[in-house]
């Protein structure tokens, strides 16, 4: 099977400090892979660079197959990999279905001169995705900032689905939820990895991350030091891992045989 | 934050009341206009009367322009101090070309034309570069427009030497004070053209109906509140000011957005410049101690706008300019001295930030 | 510092006269606004607010200052007794409208720029009440001695006084007479010392710049946030008052617009002298030098005889020009911690 991301010699660096160090990754299509590692081992810059916030200095990026070229948060739109950050970039001061079509309104005539807003037609979209995905909230028109936490993520995840994203990258998706909103999210990300979207989930609450991801990789100081089947590993291991007080396997940008699936 | 769930859980009579605050909450600009309305009608001679509601439209049309642009700046989540003196610079400019070419033997039409449209023209790059200061040079708004204000004044009084423009073409008298329609009981209706009266009683009694710079400004009101409200910029606008993040992540080109949004505050002053060019027929640049940019933003907050940014609409602004313009009003006919205008001016403001505080937003959004 | 430095140089060779004592000290003169608005701006930038009331508040204690001491002596009093009866109404008064600015800003969470514009509107109809329009003229005589004084006199070679001219002096030795250092200038030295210090190494202002640098932080420090932010734009309304007062000594008249065109000096000193509007940078000695930027412009411009309507332009390019280079240049601007 054909990765749908892969990402090769990936290196970023700041001045002196190298963030992200030969990275090398595969992510299959309908996978949930955890990122891992501690705070400044690299995960949010490696992400930065896959959804064109960065730069990368080196490396190569192949989407389906195919090299692509992201220079900017635009390019990777259009490709279909699409970024949750932590603060979800909502706007509180707009509703749920503006929201959804920000940046991609859908205009209609106003006496066949003007273009304006078609509220009914985004309204009816986003409805038929925020049900897809079976997610609920009251009401359509509500302004995002009466929306709970696990709500908010919810809509932007719903942003994500409606522009076809085909790769979703997570960025502490529980973060300041509370236990039952977090499971909703979870069954979220179960519901879109089930219809073929690959998601990549950072995130400090193993438990979490346990419990939706398929695989994990570990990173320490730049570079991928392991790499996990969920099943057949343990959080005290990833713990050890993550804080170095079990070695890694010593996978690099080689593409070193060790501890690769598949 | 009140969901609308928390809504129905109140008991019935409790959320009649919560209904009734939220709706004077968010009204209260509107409310309390018409109360003034009212005082001034019981305490005012002469208050209310087609006529003296007329003087109050023609007098706020400077502060309705102004007040106008300085909207979508302040809705994007910035602000622009400059519009005061644009104006005063515009007002100049134009001036100066419409009596230099009529003076050069150019007809009428021509200099007014031509000095409007170049006044506007010139009125318009003060916003662009204030848009360009604060997006590609990251320099903070207020600072770029304060700068601005600053440089406009400078220009303004050194193209005028600090004398006012006078001896302009006959015809910009005719324009600044003309109206769409004259009522009088002797003449009956007549368009465009004031009546030939002769008896002192009929030329006071004399109906003026929608001055023609009440025209302008209510068609372009019209248009940019319609722009606004019901288009993709508008939307955009709203969304900058709101989360300016959330903004560039769904691919709106920022920078640009907000160039144009500044452009479009300088232009609204660069038309406020040209109106009071024919409003007072002569060209004047406006001293420091006029205020306008401060009662601009004090109208757009008494509006509803947040200085946040995200909130806020060309009506409400309207209605901000409305009160002030009232009390103004009001208070001259009553015959208070008119610098208690500025404390009441003040509190009125103070009261506005203090009424968005403490009424929640409210669940909807139309 | 090194812009001042060249702006005083350019000066100096372009202009007549420009580089001599008197000169110097009609600079300093000239600032006194602008150092003491600038330096009260100061606090309150620092902790992320801006005081945009200051403009008329000058003109509002210059009023009542004028107003006690017309009164006063009207009615009988000595001259020393009337103007400082006059000076202490007038910072008294001062301090009210800081503290509502501080009450509005810390316990209603008004946001500074409304609160404090709606206090610039309020001040300058109080202040046009009391004076009903009309400059306040007639003060007691000692005011102008006060105000155009000298804390020195130097006759070179013949006599040095303090406070009081040299009597009797000869119309040759009147032309070389040396005054030094202007009693205002003393007056304004001393508070912005005062201040200088208070905010540099005292614990309120290390707290200050502790609220400016994030709000949350400082209360959960337990600094008593509310507290302080009165007290801050109490502080920058005191010295508002201060300049009212400065005024009046100067001028000698009350007049309600009066510094209300120094509100964007006072704003762009401070921004020139390193303080964000953001909140947590700034001192003091960046605003006095932002300050005598812009008063060595403002003389330099009129000695060199263009119209001063350049002036706001110079300014306004100025400011820009500094944040400019704040943000291209930040090692230039950045101080040690």
């Amino acid at each position: 099977m054909e990765p749908l991301l892969e990402v090769r010699n990936i290196t970023k660096r700041f001045g002196g400090l190298t963030a992200v160090d030969n990275m090398d990754m595969k992510i299959f299509p309908g996978e949930v892979v955890g990122l891992l590692g501690d705070n400044g081992a690299g995960k949010s810059t490696l992400i930065k660079c896959i959804s064109g916030v960065y730069h990368a200095d080196t490396g190569r990026i192949f989407f389906e197959g195919k090299e692509v070229k992201i220079d900017n948060p635009m390019d990777a739109l259009a490709v279909g990999i699409e970024t949750l950050y932590q603060d979800l970039a909502l706007a509180e001061n707009l509703n749920v279905y503006s929201n959804i079509f920000l940046g991609r309104e859908k205009l209609k005539r106003f006496l066949g001169l003007v273009k304006v807003l078609d509220h009914d037609y985004m309204l009816n979209e986003s409805r038929k995705v925020l049900d897809k995905l079976e997610i609920e909230v009251p009401s359509l028109r509500n302004l995002i900032r009466t929306l709970s936490g696990g709500q908010r993520q919810a809509v932007a995840i719903s942003r994500s689905i409606y522009w076809d994203a085909k790769f979703l990258i997570m960025d502490e998706p529980t973060a300041a939820l509370g236990v039952a909103e977090q499971k909703n999210v979870l069954d979220l990300v179960k519901t879109l990895s089930s219809h073929g979207i690959s998601i990549i989930i950072i995130s400090h609450q193993l438990h979490d991350v346990f419990s939706v991801a398929t695989r994990l990789a570990i990173m320490r100081r730049g570079r991928k030091i392991a790499e996990r089947i969920t099943k057949e590993t343990t959080t005290d291991e990833i713990v050890g891992l993550i804080v170095g007080s079990l070695p890694g396997d010593y996978e690099d940008a080689s593409g070193g045989a060790e501890g690769t699936m598949r | 934050m009140r969901v609308l769930s928390d809504f129905f859980l109140l008991e019935y009579p409790e959320r009649r009341r919560k209904k009734v605050l939220n709706y004077i909450g968010r009204n209260w600009s509107l409310l309390f206009l018409m109360f003034m309305l009212g005082l001034f009608s019981i305490l005012g001679k002469n208050f209310f009367g087609f006529r003296n509601f007329s003087n109050i439209l023609l007098a706020a049309t400077t502060l309705l322009l102004l007040a106008s642009g300085e909207t979508f700046v302040i809705i994007s989540g910035g602000i622009d101090l400059s519009i005061g003196f644009v104006m005063g610079f515009v007002c100049v400019t134009s001036a100066i070309i419409m009596r230099d070419l009529h003076a050069a033997g150019f007809p009428q039409a021509v200099s007014i034309l031509a000095g409007s449209s170049i006044g506007i023209l010139l009125g318009v790059i003060p916003g662009f570069i204030n848009g360009v200061l604060v997006t590609k040079f990251k320099v903070p708004p207020f600072i770029a427009t304060l700068g601005m204000w600053g440089i406009a004044n400078g220009l303004a009084w050194r193209i005028s030497e600090g004398f006012p423009i006078a001896f302009l073409p006959s015809k910009v008298r005719e324009i600044g004070m003309a109206y769409i329609a004259y009522y009088s009981s002797k003449k009956g209706f007549s368009l465009f053209h004031r009546p030939v009266l002769t008896e002192r009683a009929d030329i006071w009694n004399l109906m003026k109906i929608i001055s023609l710079p009440v025209l302008l400004v209510i068609i372009l009101l019209v248009i940019f509140a319609f722009i606004l409200s019901r288009t993709k910029f508008g939307q955009h606008t709203y969304a900058i000011g709101g989360k300016i993040d959330a903004a560039i992540r769904a691919g709106i080109n920022v920078p640009w957005h907000l160039i144009k949004v500044y452009v479009i505050s300088s232009f609204f002053a660069a038309c406020a410049g040209v109106l009071l060019t024919f409003k007072l027929n002569m060209g004047i640049h406006t001293q420091y101690t006029s205020s306008y940019e401060l009662f601009a933003i004090a109208a757009v907050v008494i509006g509803g706008a947040s200085l946040t940014g995200g909130k806020g609409g060309i009506w409400g602004t309207v209605v901000g300019v409305l009160l002030i313009g009232t009390l103004d009003n009001g208070l001259m006919l009553m015959g208070i001295p008119i610098f208690y205008r500025y404390i009441a001016i003040g509190c009125i403001l103070i009261v506005a930030v203090l009424i968005d505080q403490f009424f929640p937003e409210l669940v909807y959004k139309e | 510092m090194v812009f001042l430095a060249m702006e005083i140089i350019f000066f100096s060779l372009f202009g007549t006269n420009y580089f001599s004592l008197r000169n110097l000290q009609n600079i300093l003169l000239a600032s006194t606004t602008v150092l003491l608005l600038a330096t009260g701006e100061t606090f309150v930038i620092i902790t992320g607010g801006i005081d945009l009331s200051v403009g008329f508040m000058v003109g509002f204690s210059s009023v009542i200052c004028a107003k006690v001491m017309v009164t006063l002596q009207a009615a009988g009093a000595s001259q020393a007794v009337a103007i400082s009866c006059g000076i202490l109404a007038a910072l008294l008064l001062g301090l009210l409208p800081g503290l509502v600015n501080g009450l509005l800003v810390a316990k209603l969470k008004v946001p500074p720029f409304i609160a404090t514009f709606g206090m610039y509107g309020i001040a300058y109809g109080f202040a046009e009440i009391i004076c009903k329009n009309v400059p306040i003229h007639s003060l007691p005589t000692a005011v102008g001695s006060i105000g155009h004084g000298y804390l020195s006199y130097w006759l070179p070679g013949k006599a040095l006084t303090f406070l009081k001219r040299p009597e009797n002096l000869t119309r040759l030795e009147l032309q070389n007479l040396v005054s030094i250092i202007p009693n205002i200038t003393v007056i304004v030295a001393i508070f912005i010392g005062i201040f200088a210090f208070i905010l540099a190494r005292t614990k309120f202002g290390q707290h200050t710049y502790a609220i400016g640098g994030s709000m949350d932080a400082a209360e959960r420090a337990g600094i008593n946030v509310k507290r302080h932010l009165i007290k801050v734009y109490m502080i920058s309304s005191f010295f508002a008052s201060l300049a009212g007062v400065t005024y009046v000594l100067r001028f000698i008249t009350g007049r309600a617009p009066a510094g209300s065109a120094r509100l964007l000096d006072a704003v762009v000193a401070v921004v020139i002298g390193g303080a964000s509007l953001y909140g947590g940078t700034g001192t003091i000695i960046g605003t006095v030098i932002g300050a005598l930027i812009i008063g060595t412009l403002e003389i330099g411009l009129v000695n060199l005889g263009i119209p001063t309507y350049n002036l706001y332009i110079a300014v306004g390019c100025i400011l820009i020009i500094a944040v400019l280079i704040d943000q291209f240049f930040p090692e230039l601007v950045r101080k040690e911690d």
